[in-house]
């Protein structure tokens, strides 16, 4: 059956271009949050006499990370669906990883909220807030980013981008490991941010 | 004495031939393992509040955080499984990440 992972361009790798290059990406963005995650666990004892650690609410974002691991799970059955040729099965898990994503986004937004308004907990009100804030930012831009690629391969496979076929797997396949490594980097910055409020660097 | 190099050298495994991955049911046992991963970190978070030293607590979150980061990896980003030449490449980013937080480390403690 002629698919698009057939025809798709090689390496000498034997890997798709394409999945050369996300997985090169994925490399490079390591580099991205271990500079901010570093600048984060040298400034965590800077708190100017404001609000440190003590403000996070570790049950709320215990059950934020529980939803974002599993969201993983749903993605990884999502590409099952494609490599299987089942496209119901793809559309609805990618739906669910999606709507994952945005409840985790909603529970982190919340969460800023409360400690602006409630904790007095701004951007500059310290260098840890500062780090703390840069830190997790990012990683909600990289989970947004993410929700629109899933909607975005969502849409395809009502417009024929992504078919029973298999057409379109590659493009699931590198959308899943964008998924899986946000993931992942939740899973390191759940336990150093919030988990261990110590200053690792010193 | 046995020469026990003579077989063929292993064949560079096809795309076809990597693809072999995890059936759903290796999925959801594998998230359930994360779940559970999970619930003891917040457990050892509790404890090291309640009075467990830190000598015990930041080492066991540690070690449970890099048992979740290599299980996502291998299982659901299907390193474990796919050309190894992708795992040199994670890897490389990992050991710089780690230099740079070493380096960094080293100019902030002196």
């Amino acid at each position: 059956m002629a698919t698009e992972t057939a025809h798709a361009p090689q390496t000498n790798f034997n890997v798709s271009n394409e999945k050369m290059g996300m997985w090169a990406f994925l490399g490079s963005e390591l580099l991205f949050f271990g500079a901010f995650i570093t600048v984060y666990l040298i400034y965590v004892p800077r708190t100017a006499d404001g609000p440190g650690p003590e403000v996070f609410d570790i049950p709320f974002t215990s059950v934020s990370t529980f939803i974002l691991l599993m969201s993983s799970l749903a993605m990884v059955l999502a590409l099952a669906g494609i490599q299987d040729r089942d496209l119901r099965r793809f559309r609805t898990w990618t739906l669910a990883t999606a709507l994952m994503g945005l409840v985790f986004l909603g529970g982190q937004l919340y969460e800023f909220t409360v400690f602006v308004q409630q904790d007095g907990l701004g951007l500059t009100t310290s260098a840890f807030s500062t780090a703390f804030y840069v830190l997790t930012s990012f990683h909600k831009v990289h989970v947004a980013i993410g929700v629109l690629m899933l909607g975005t391969l969502w849409f395809m496979s009502f417009t024929g981008r992504i078919r029973a076929d298999g057409h379109g797997t590659n493009a699931v396949e590198n959308v899943g490991l964008y998924w899986h490594f946000v993931d992942i980097i939740w899973i390191v910055i759940f336990t150093i941010v919030y988990l261990i409020p110590v200053d690792l660097a010193t | 004495m046995t020469d026990t190099r003579d077989a063929e050298p292993e064949a560079e495994p096809s795309q076809e031939e990597s693809h072999h991955h995890p059936s759903t049911s290796d999925y959801w046992q594998i998230a359930a393992i994360l779940a559970v991963l999970t619930a003891i970190e917040i457990g050892l978070y509790y404890a090291g509040q309640a009075g467990l030293a830190e000598s015990v607590t930041i080492p066991s979150l540690i070690a449970l955080t890099i048992l979740k980061f290599v299980l996502v990896l291998l299982w659901f980003m299907h390193l474990r499984f796919d050309n190894p030449v992708l795992n040199r490449l994670f890897i490389i980013g990992l050991v710089f990440a780690g230099v740079l937080y070493g380096v960094v480390s080293l100019i902030t403690l002196t």
